[in-house]
């Protein structure tokens, strides 16, 4: 049967065999509850804000004539409009609601600190970031040319940006010794191997704010890249979708803001339409079922195509209705981000407290929905088998899925990814327990390997005595 | 600009979009001058656009009686933060099961669907680019009866690099699908070593309207089971079949056929025709092929239905009494707008092609062309467009064989606005028809001027020719339709 379909159907180039994922089905089969299920698995790679839900859900209890199909009429009219439900039934325009993609553009600036100004008109509405990385994809490369991608990098770019594409990505070493900051000779060595290999280089892939790492890039990197990207004449796209859950200073730099400071490069020329920004509400306002992504670019060829091939997954015109309605505040949207990014914060330095109480470290960050933490200590050798078998043994033992650095093209191996903003804080603290307990035993386990290969070793020089 | 377009892949600056096409002439002037009842009764009627508008008030009724279906309601505001978290891509089980559900009911229940089989898409429209992915390689081909939905050729070519080839249907036998005519079509493709994958039908037929019987369809499943390749069957139009003949799905005919291979028989359907839900993009896979469910279902990241929809969804389509009620008024209903205008039209001789199904008919207008060639069809839709003031979509747009056919949508407006479409064409016809006989009898009466006499009824018949050249805007047309302007959505809030 396999011959029946195509290789795309056939193969794994969905990437859905990764550790990534198969931690994910080990939590499915014994998930925790708090009440139902104690001891069972702690779902701790998954990148989702559920932190403040009761904010939208107080909005929505608000303003339900609003929301529920009803026009706003400033709360006078409480029936419903006939023609409303039959508009958005009826409303499949590829260019999106205008009103929902105001809100939007105005959202973006706003988490820029108004510092960049976006124009509706150049977003592109997709069916969620996975959408718009791979519309991007389409519109930038041919089948078998390449992007560069920092590692660590999301696993599920593997399956966005190559599988229906074919399009390759080859990565660009950041490494612990300089907290995985993006340097031009790692772009410079990456590009040279991409050569060797036969790639045509279309571009670099960003992350930014980073993920898995949860740091804010520096000006110093995005000048690097930005006279990388001028140099070679390729393009950037910089996926900004956790660029509302900046808590920490340094402040978040995006793409455009560091094109607009960068001291060489004028307003026109022409790195300006090679920059294309990717965006999802998924993150910043935790709603990945509403399947909200977008593109930002000016090149115009770029938002013609992208907007076109957005037919393949366009927003609802309920949901885009519903968020343009709860966005449409601005008042509530500067309270929801503020609110949002404390209450990050707050998870953030709970489970860098909970770790070192461990005896674990991680790097230190200012964004994102999770850590990147350091267990190389725990690692028995300095490989990956070694952090498979760690990984494995906090699942087995610790009862948390974490994911681990390979599942994210670590070139290092012992660095995991944990996330804090899916869970309540109670379960946060068990989490913290066990993470605890697990790294004492560890510890005390390789401290009495580590005395019987003393006593033996002493033993037999002995003997030999 | 220029240089940003050297910067993009050969797709995004192709044509594979398929919207640099002649056909967009309908919809600009649709677009710049659209009919409204009372604000411009003069504008242009638009029946290009396939869209039931014809049981809003069903729906919205039921809203109105259950607002616990919607998460922005006080009533279902504690399902909010479940539903907007949920990104699993096995969709809610409520969903995939009234989806199965409500497929079983449009089908009078004589097959039933298991929702472990139902997947995601974005709209039929991501559905069919998705089968596209998962069933060739770039390079292959689908063979697709002729005339067929324009859009195919971008859903299953664009960015897949899968080709479409016809199999050409003809009107002297009412454009059925003929064993000779998939065979020649394999054939060809042979020859031109092609690797044919799969036969891709819409039954109810776009743009006919019309449905398969049951010896066709088991001729279909008997010809790509001697070939080995799939079948992939649009249902999207099955709810509106709207009289007899009864319907017979794919599914059907599979639970009869125990010889043919269910690993090719993949279906793809959505609520944008059935219910009216096109901006929505709910659409569905449902594939017999356990391999191809598995596939689709992880290529549905790429085109997720949104949680709040698909929790509107399973609650409306759990709703027996009301389905059954919805299903059975909307049939009445179509049936009546389509008796109306079939009647009409038949009263001043023009023909449609006899159906039972679909949003609209396929007009028979070949009697009106100067010729029988694809220029002379499109010199007449212009004059239909800008003299007539009706976009309606031309037969060569949907890959027709024989020019002069029109496909007709006459469920996307209300009753008065149907009158005065109709009134408009009979008139027309008329016109032309009086013409033609006034121009026979003067060529009667003198033969020496013939040739002069036709060419004062054509430039009679055109007036001033509004023939506007193809253009680049205007992004629509009976691909991705969007809304006039004038809708209030489009309007940006201050």
């Amino acid at each position: 049967m396999q011959q029946m379909l195509s290789r795309k159907a056939s193969f794994n180039s969905h990437g859905e065999d990764s550790s990534y994922f198969l931690g994910w089905k080990e939590y499915e089969k014994n998930p925790y509850h708090e009440h139902h299920n104690p001891s069972g698995i702690i779902q701790m790679g998954l990148a989702e804000n559920q932190l403040s839900f009761d904010l939208l859900e107080s909005w929505l209890a608000k303003n339900a004539n609003v929301a529920h199909f009803k026009e706003d009429r400033g709360g006078s009219s409480s029936s419903l409009s006939s023609s409303l439900f039959r508009e958005l039934a009826l409303f499949q325009d590829y260019r999106g609601l205008p009103a929902f993609k105001k809100e939007l553009a105005a959202l973006m600036g706003e988490i820029r600190g108004n510092k960049v100004r976006y124009d509706p008109n150049k977003l592109v509405l997709t069916a969620g970031a996975t959408a718009a990385n791979e519309t991007l994809m389409f519109c930038l490369a041919e089948p078998g040319e390449a992007f560069l991608i920092p590692t660590p990098y999301y696993p599920g770019f593997d399956r966005d940006v190559k599988w229906r594409t074919e399009v390759q990505l080859v990565p660009v070493h950041c490494s612990s010794s300089n907290q995985f900051r993006l340097t031009s000779l790692a772009l410079e060595e990456a590009h040279k191997r991409a050569l060797k290999q036969k790639l045509k280089v279309k571009g670099v892939l960003i992350t930014n704010p980073t993920n898995p790492l949860g740091t804010t890039m520096s000006k110093d990197e995005l000048n690097h890249l930005l006279d990388f990207a001028i140099s070679k004449k390729i393009h950037i796209v910089s996926d900004e979708i956790y660029s509302g859950t900046v808590f920490d200073s340094p402040g978040f730099i995006g793409i455009t803001q560091a094109l607009l400071n960068h001291k060489k490069v004028r307003v026109g020329n022409d790195i300006w339409n090679r920059i294309h920004i990717v965006y999802s509400l998924s993150k910043d306002l935790g709603l990945p079922g509403f399947r909200v992504g977008m593109i930002y670019s000016e090149n115009e060829a770029i938002i013609s195509a992208a907007t076109k091939m957005s037919s393949f997954g366009l927003v609802s015109s309920q949901t885009q209705f519903l968020l343009s309605n709860i966005l449409g505040e601005k008042n509530f949207r500067k309270l929801y981000m503020k609110e949002n990014q404390k209450r990050l914060k707050e998870r953030h330095d709970m489970m860098v407290s909970g770790l070192k109480s461990a005896g674990i470290s991680c790097l230190k960050s200012n964004a994102g929905l999770f850590c990147w933490v350091d267990m190389r200590h725990l690692l028995c050798s300095n490989t990956f088998e070694a952090e498979k078998e760690l990984w494995e043994k906090i699942i087995s033992e610790a009862k948390l899925n974490l994911s681990p650095g390979s599942s994210c093209h670590c070139s290092e191996p012992g660095w995991f990814r944990v996330c804090f903003a899916n869970m309540s804080t109670e379960t946060l603290s068990v989490a913290m327990q066990r993470i605890k307990a697990f790294a004492d035993a560890t510890c005390k386990a390789d401290q009495i390997s580590y005395q019987q290969a003393l006593y033996s070793s002493q033993k037999s020089s002995l003997n030999k005595w | 600009m220029a240089f940003g377009k050297n910067l993009l892949s050969k797709i995004a600056t192709n044509d594979g979009h398929g919207e640099n096409s002649p056909y967009f002439d309908g919809w600009k002037a649709y677009d710049s001058d659209p009919f409204h009842l009372t604000e411009n009764p003069q504008g242009v009627i638009q029946m290009g656009l396939a869209e039931n508008q014809l049981c809003f008030d069903l729906i919205q009724e039921w809203i109105l009686q259950n607002p616990k279906a919607s998460i922005c309601s006080a009533e279902g505001v504690n399902d909010f933060k479940d539903i907007a978290i949920f990104q699993d891509y096995h969709g809610l089980p409520e969903f995939r099961e009234a989806i199965a559900t409500f497929m079983a009911k449009v089908r009078g229940d004589t097959v039933t669907f298991d929702p472990d089989r139902v997947v995601m898409s974005g709209g039929a429209t991501g559905a069919h680019e998705t089968m596209a992915f998962c069933l060739a390689n770039p390079g292959d081909a689908f063979l697709v009866p002729t005339p067929y939905y324009p859009g195919f050729d971008r859903d299953l070519r664009w960015r897949t690099g899968v080709k479409l080839l016809p199999v050409v249907c003809e009107s002297s036998n009412n454009f059925m699908i003929t064993r000779e005519a998939l065979e020649e079509a394999y054939q060809k493709a042979e020859e031109s070593n092609i690797n044919v994958k799969g036969l891709l039908i819409t039954n109810p037929s776009n743009p006919l309207g019309t449905i398969l019987d049951r010896d066709t369809l088991q001729g279909l499943v008997n010809f790509i089971n001697e070939k080995n390749i799939h079948l992939i069957c649009d249902e999207i139009y099955a709810a509106t079949v709207f009289t007899r003949p009864m319907y017979v799905s794919i599914a059907e005919i599979l639970e009869e056929d125990k010889k043919c291979n269910r690993d090719l028989i993949h279906l793809v359907y959505s609520l944008s025709k059935d219910m009216g839900f096109p901006g929505f993009r709910i659409g569905i896979i449902y594939s017999y092929n356990d391999k191809v469910v598995n596939s689709a279902r992880k290529m549905s990241s790429f085109g997720l239905v949104s949680t709040q929809t698909q929790q509107l969804i399973a609650n409306m389509l759990s709703d027996d009494s009301f389905i059954n009620k919805y299903i059975s008024e909307s049939r009445k209903r179509l049936a009546a707008r389509h008796g109306v205008f079939t009647r009409g039209l038949m009263q001043v001789r023009v023909g449609n092609l006899q159906s039972n199904a679909g949003l609209f008919f396929w007009m028979d207008l070949r009697r009106l062309l100067k010729e029988s060639t694809v220029e002379a069809e499109m010199d007449l839709w212009r004059v239909i467009i800008n003299e007539v003031k009706l976009n309606v979509s031309p037969g060569s747009s949907f890959h027709c064989s024989e020019p002069g056919w029109f496909r007709v949508c006459y469920a996307n407006m209300d009753d008065e606005t149907m009158r005065i479409a109709l009134r408009r064409i009979k008139k027309f016809v008329l016109q032309a028809d009086e013409r033609e006989a006034a121009a026979k009898k003067h060529m009667w009466h003198k033969n020496l001027q013939l040739s002069l006499s036709f060419r004062r009824w054509d430039e009679s018949i055109m007036k001033t020719p509004r023939i506007v050249t193809p253009h680049l805007m205007s992004p629509h047309m009976i691909m991705s339709p969007h809304s006039p302007l004038a809708s209030p959505l489009v309007r940006a809030r201050n």
